[in-house]
C-alpha cells in the first residue's frame, strides 16, 4: 500500500499548488482582506506545519539511504519550526518580523536537503535533475522570505514568495521516478517508466 | 417602489481590477490541468487502465491540477470576493 515515490512527490506538489494559489490571492487581495476570515490566516502556517509534519512518513517509509533519511528528518523538523512561527506570528504571540527569518532557514535547508540528497549528476535521470533543480531553486527563493524580515509590506516579496510555491508544484509535478531528461538518461538509472 | 433602490439594482457591480485577477486563478489552473491532459493523455491512467494499483488510478497529475482550480473557485473565491467587497465598501 506505500505509494511509489512519484506519487508522493505529485501529492506534495498538489499541496503546494494549493498553497501557490492562496498566497498568490493573498498578494492579490491584500493581507487585510486574506485575513478577515480566521481560517484564512491559520491557512499557510497551518499548511507549512503540516508538510513539515507529512516529512517525518517520508522518512521513516522510504529508506532508500542514511542521507535520504537525515535530509528529510532535518527538514521535516525546520518546516514545522517555521510553521509554528508563523502561527504565533499570525496569532500575535510573536510581532518582530525578524522572526521571518525561520521561513528562510525553512527554505535554505529544504534547498540543502534536496541537494544533499541527491547525490546523482544533474543530467543521470529526470529526478536527479529535479532534486538538483528544485533544491537551487529554494535556496535563491530564499531571498524572499529574507525581503519579508526587511521591508514586511513588499508585494514584491510577497509575490516571489507565492510564485516560488507554483513553481515548485510544477517541478514536482514533472516528477518521475525513472524517466529522462532532455534526452538523457543514465544507464546505471535502469528501466523509464512510461 | 423606491426608484433609488432599483436604480442600485439595475447598475451593474462594478468588479475591480483585484477581484477580476483573483477570481482567474481558479479557472487559469483548472484550463492549465485540461491542456496538460490533452497534451499527454497517458497520464490519466483512468482513461486506459490496465491493472494498475490504487495510486495509479488515485494520483493522477492533471485531475489533480484541475481539481485544484475548481477546489479554489468555489471553495475559497466566493468568501474572499465577498470579503473584498465589503472591505472595498468600508473604505
Amino acid at each position: 500500500m506505500q505509494p511509489p515515490a512519484e506519487h508522493v512527490h505529485w501529492l506534495f506538489g498538489t499541496g503546494f499548488l494549493v498553497l501557490g494559489l492562496c498566497l498568490l490571492a493573498e498578494v492579490v487581495v491584500g493581507t487585510e482582506v486574506w485575513r478577515m476570515r480566521t481560517w484564512r490566516a491559520y491557512l499557510w502556517p497551518g499548511l507549512a506545519f503540516a508538510i513539515g509534519l507529512l516529512l517525518w512518513p517520508v522518512m521513516v517509509f522510504f529508506t532508500n539511504s542514511t542521507l535520504h533519511m537525515l535530509a528529510h528528518g532535518a527538514w521535516a523538523e525546520v518546516l514545522m519550526f517555521a510553521g509554528a512561527v508563523e502561527l504565533a506570528l499570525v496569532r500575535g504571540k510573536l510581532r518582530s518580523s525578524w522572526w521571518q527569518l525561520a521561513i528562510t532557514a525553512a527554505f535554505l535547508v529544504s534547498g540543502t536537503a534536496f541537494l544533499v540528497h541527491e547525490q546523482n549528476a544533474w543530467f543521470f535521470q529526470r529526478s536527479s535533475f529535479l532534486h538538483h533543480l528544485m533544491g537551487w531553486t529554494l535556496v535563491g527563493a530564499a531571498v524572499f522570505p529574507f525581503a519579508r524580515c526587511l521591508r514586511p509590506r513588499s508585494q514584491t516579496a510577497a509575490a516571489g514568495f507565492a510564485v516560488t510555491f507554483l513553481v515548485l508544484a510544477v517541478f514536482l509535478y514533472c516528477d518521475r521516478d525513472v524517466a529522462p531528461i532532455f534526452g538523457h538518461i543514465s544507464t546505471l538509472a535502469g528501466p523509464p517508466h512510461r | 417602489m423606491n426608484a433609488e433602490l432599483v436604480s442600485e439594482l439595475e447598475v451593474p457591480r462594478h468588479r475591480t481590477a483585484r477581484a477580476r485577477l483573483v477570481s482567474a486563478l481558479g479557472p487559469l489552473t483548472a484550463l492549465a490541468g485540461v491542456i496538460w491532459a490533452i497534451v499527454q493523455p497517458y497520464r490519466i491512467t483512468l482513461l486506459h487502465p490496465h491493472g494498475e494499483g490504487f495510486w495509479w488510478l488515485f494520483v493522477e497529475p492533471p485531475l489533480l491540477v484541475i481539481a485544484v482550480g475548481l477546489f479554489f473557485y468555489f471553495a475559497i473565491l466566493p468568501g474572499l470576493l465577498k470579503d473584498l467587497e465589503a472591505h472595498a465598501a468600508s473604505r
